[in-house]
């Protein structure tokens, strides 16, 4: 049997790991909030800074985050990336960009894909709008919100959002 | 507490496909496999070390020689699995266990399929349970069993 056969140089050896995730009660808010297409964030009572998505409690103040606040789906482009490399694990082919998005009235930014514009003339400052599924395939999944496109709006400028880099 | 209230749970799977290249001793273990053959290395000290090793423990020269091994060997320590998971080699309750091959003076880390815990004993005699489509992977066995059995 050996004879025919070429030796042997390279095994299979995945990483399997499967686990079951519960969101908490921010998080599940958070994601019911997706289904009916709409951003939930949490404002810190002590600071001010509005989390999206949030995360139940201030990692600041270390205080509970109870108040609930509704943003919008248009925010500016902090930060990128150009994914230029494949993977069996990817719904788009590359190059493509992604981007670190903070909302409008928000003070964390939001990773997501950008999509309806160049990969390559993404940039810092621009403005975007969150591009949802068709209604009826709204779930409780950040993947409620397809990408995020350009919107015909000035750059922000650099001061704007400094201080979420 | 309301429906709407209630939290959200979800199965999560997170999976890195790797593919490893093995390197000349252990692929030749693992060739040998294929062929229903076990194989381990001796060190500078005259020891057989199996699973190989590619480097000598004790000086870090090089390993030159193969030596085949087995099949038959001695279970020197054992754990008892009551619930094998999904990813384990039998779905029926099983030992893990070190198994020093005939030949051998260091014990290769097997499953043993022996029934039930009380058949389980430090010092059984094992045998190979192969597998009828062989690739060249530790799994081309399937477990070991009792001599007699």
């Amino acid at each position: 049997m050996s004879e025919s056969l070429k030796p042997v140089t390279a095994i299979k050896a995945p990483v399997h790991l499967e686990f079951s995730y519960t969101a908490g009660r921010a998080s599940t808010r958070f994601l019911r909030g997706m289904a009916q297409g709409k951003i939930l964030g949490q404002r810190c009572p002590e600071c001010g800074k509005v989390y999206v998505p949030p995360r139940g409690s201030c990692t600041i103040c270390a205080v509970p985050t109870d108040v609930e606040v509704e943003v919008t789906g248009k925010g500016t482009v902090t930060t990128f990336c150009i994914v230029r490399i494949p993977s069996d694990s990817l719904s788009i082919d590359p190059p493509f960009t992604c981007a670190h998005i903070l909302l409008d009235g928000a003070d964390l930014p939001f990773f997501a894909l950008i999509q309806e514009c160049p990969f390559d003339e993404v940039r810092m400052g621009m403005r975007v709008e969150a591009v949802w599924v068709p209604k009826e395939e709204l779930g409780p999944t950040f993947e409620s919100i397809k990408y995020f496109r350009p919107i015909d709006e000035p750059d922000a400028s650099f001061e704007s959002y400094k201080e979420h880099l | 507490m309301a429906a709407e209230q209630s939290r959200l749970s979800a199965t999560h799977v997170l999976e890195y496909p790797y593919r490893r290249s093995v390197g000349p001793i252990m692929g030749r273990f693992l060739t040998g496999l294929r062929d229903r053959r076990i194989s381990g290395v001796r060190t500078g000290d005259g020891s057989i070390v199996v699973p190989p090793l590619e480097y000598d423990p004790a000086t870090g020269a090089p390993v030159t020689e193969f030596v085949d091994v087995g099949p038959l060997g001695v279970v020197t320590t054992w754990a008892w699995v009551t619930t094998p998971r999904a990813k384990h080699p039998l779905t029926q309750p099983f030992a893990w266990a070190l198994i020093k091959l005939d030949g051998a003076d260091t014990g290769l880390l097997h499953a043993v399929d022996a029934g039930s815990a009380d058949t389980m004993k430090t010092g059984m005699r094992v045998k190979p349970r192969w597998r009828d489509e062989r690739v060249g992977d530790i799994r081309d066995i399937v477990c070991f069993e009792p001599e007699g059995s």
